[in-house]
């Protein structure tokens, strides 16, 4: 029962947040929102027996990412009249549309899921030794494509910073 | 129920207490570096505590100042930034661990608030959370030294977390877990099988990047007074000015106990495991007793030479009489109970407790003396130019610890 009630709490801070997040004009207000969206979503992870994904997502999105972000946006010197909100055009009714659609389709196909009922979760679930275990033995392949893709990454921000 | 509110509350309450302790420490600390005198002017009816009353004056200042907002401040963060600093710095000490757990009625019982499975990894998350506070205090002033204090703190820490987090991970495969509780029990009670000679690369850089998360001296280029007035916290007056420092020293503390925790064996008792001190517990008792009854006498008796009629003139003359007399007292009493008494004999539960309170007594005195440390520093090292900070975050102690990461590996692998 106590799941349920925090359920519903840490999923109307998600929710409530990232709405925030879009309709601020200031995007340092807007960047602190989404900080707090993570919050709400890493609560989600513990509630799902995922205590390693949730630490994880405070320590990366929070704790690194964000600050980064706000970093930039701190030093971008932003005058007030930049600071409206952008004037509607029939594109951006558009876009709005398309993603009113694509939101019905999630939703038609959400409501048909079939709902599995609980069972007992494997010994080690979202520890960190099951997680670790996981990504070095089942998922090594696609683990070490992902480091591949972050390390080219990296190069290709220096290279770009690099450049005269 | 009771159980886990009184596990929450009392190490916070512990570490709150500390703060205005470490405040004097460090005026006291910077007095006697610098040949001075410190603090000895606030005195309540003569007595001052050496400096003490200071730290209580101040409290009484801060609360009572007038708060002052500044009309160009952005308000909602301008008043979240401190409370999320104290915050941030607070929640952290949920997962260490005080003593060695005991058992009550066969049922398990820890000294922590939470005993989490990825016990570090929270404390990492929470502490890379930290500049949080820093960085919305900085923006919402609106202020150019604000902002360029908010700023450098945010790069700072991004650049010292990495160091940080790659020292502790060789600390992890030596110690073979994520909970504190475990990495302590795998260090053992003999202090040459402790971390900071096992890793003794990571216990530098850890210590190093300690220092630059907590904005200390040689790294508090975020306050830097002479270049940036005060900083982030240019713009705060009274009690948000106080949470600030508040948070400061609450962060110090929480370094100076993961130091001890990682590298100098947390709670074990040099030379003497759990095992050793729950055996001997009736024994031990005694001495500890006897111990202290000798030293609160010892104590007292050097303040009672101080004693002088007419040095100052007033109230002042009687305060070590009035700290002298009751010491040596209590220690006549305590001494004589014990020697009459003779040795003790404790149950297995009081044996049990016994060697917790040992072990939370050495535990609070690592954490002390690694805070005296971060003083230390503090009063004996200059300033880092901001150039020179990056420059040994990035290109020192981030190759440093890669390729302490592979050595351990390495020497794990042939083991």
């Amino acid at each position: 029962m106590s799941e349920t009630i925090f359920f519903y709490i840490f999923a109307v801070i998600s929710v409530g947040m990232v709405l925030l997040m879009i309709f601020q004009t200031n995007p340092i207000v807007s960047a602190l929102y989404l900080v707090f969206g993570f919050f709400g979503v890493a609560g989600l992870y513990v509630l799902l027996s995922a205590p390693f994904v949730a630490v994880l997502q405070v320590l990366v999105y929070a704790g690194a990412i964000m600050v980064l972000f706000l970093f930039v946006l701190m030093l971008l010197n932003l005058r007030k009249e930049d600071l409206v909100y952008d004037r509607l055009n029939w594109r951006k009714i558009g876009v709005g549309g398309v993603a009113i659609l694509f939101l019905g389709f999630l939703a038609h196909h959400f409501t048909r899921i079939q709902i599995q009922p609980f069972f007992d979760l494997p010994e080690n679930f979202g520890t960190p030794e099951g997680v670790g275990r996981l990504l070095f033995t089942t998922y090594l392949i696609p683990f070490e494509l992902v480091s591949i893709l972050l390390l080219v990454a990296i190069i290709g921000a220096v290279v770009l910073g690099k450049r005269q | 129920m009771l159980i886990i509110i009184l596990k929450i509350l009392i190490p916070f309450l512990i570490i709150f207490n500390m703060i205005p302790f470490l405040i004097w420490l460090e005026r006291k600390g910077s007095a006697y570096i610098q040949d001075r005198h410190g603090p000895n002017r606030a005195a309540f009816f003569g007595i001052r505590l050496g400096g003490m009353l200071h730290s209580l004056a101040d409290v009484l200042k801060l609360i009572t100042k007038e708060d002052i907002i500044p009309l160009h401040v952005h308000k909602p963060f301008y008043l979240l930034a401190p409370f999320l600093a104290l915050t941030v710095a607070c929640v952290t000490y949920a997962v260490v661990p005080f003593a060695h757990p005991i058992e009550i009625n066969g049922e398990p019982f820890t000294f922590q608030a939470a005993d989490l499975n990825v016990g570090i990894l929270y404390i990492l998350a929470m502490a890379s959370l930290g500049v949080y506070g820093v960085m919305l205090a900085g923006w919402s002033s609106n202020n150019k030294y604000s902002l360029l204090g908010g700023v450098r703190s945010s790069a700072q820490m991004l650049s010292y977390e990495i160091a940080m987090g790659l020292s502790l991970i060789s600390v992890l495969m030596v110690g073979g877990s994520l909970e504190l509780n475990n990495l302590v029990i795998s260090q053992g009670a003999t202090p040459w099988s402790w971390n900071f000679l096992t890793q003794p690369v990571a216990f530098f850089l850890f210590t190093t990047a300690a220092f630059a998360e907590t904005n200390r001296n040689p790294f508090d280029l975020p306050e830097g007074e002479s270049e940036l007035v005060a900083g982030y916290h240019t713009e705060y007056s009274s009690m948000k000015f106080a949470m600030f420092f508040m948070a400061e020293y609450a962060h110090v503390i929480m370094a100076s106990a993961l130091i001890a925790l990682l590298f100098f064996g947390g709670w074990q008792v040099p030379l003497m495991s759990t095992d050793f001190l729950r055996e001997q517990a009736g024994l031990g008792l005694y001495i500890l007793l006897l111990a202290h009854g000798i030293l609160f006498m010892v104590a007292g008796i050097f303040l009672l030479t101080w004693f002088k009629k007419g040095k100052y003139g007033d109230l002042r003359d009687y305060e070590v009489l009035v700290w002298g007399i009751p010491l040596v007292l209590a220690g006549l009493g305590l001494s004589l109970y014990t020697l009459l008494h003779g040795s003790f004999d404790l149950t297995p539960l009081g044996s049990q407790i016994f060697a917790a309170v040992v072990q939370f007594m050495t535990f609070m005195a690592k954490i002390l003396f690694f805070c005296w440390f971060f003083i230390w520093i503090r009063w004996t090292l200059p300033r880092f130019r901001y150039d020179q900070l990056m420059g040994l975050g990035w290109k020192v102690m981030l190759p440093l610890g890669l390729m302490n990461l592979a050595v351990t590996g390495i020497i794990l692998l042939m083991r």
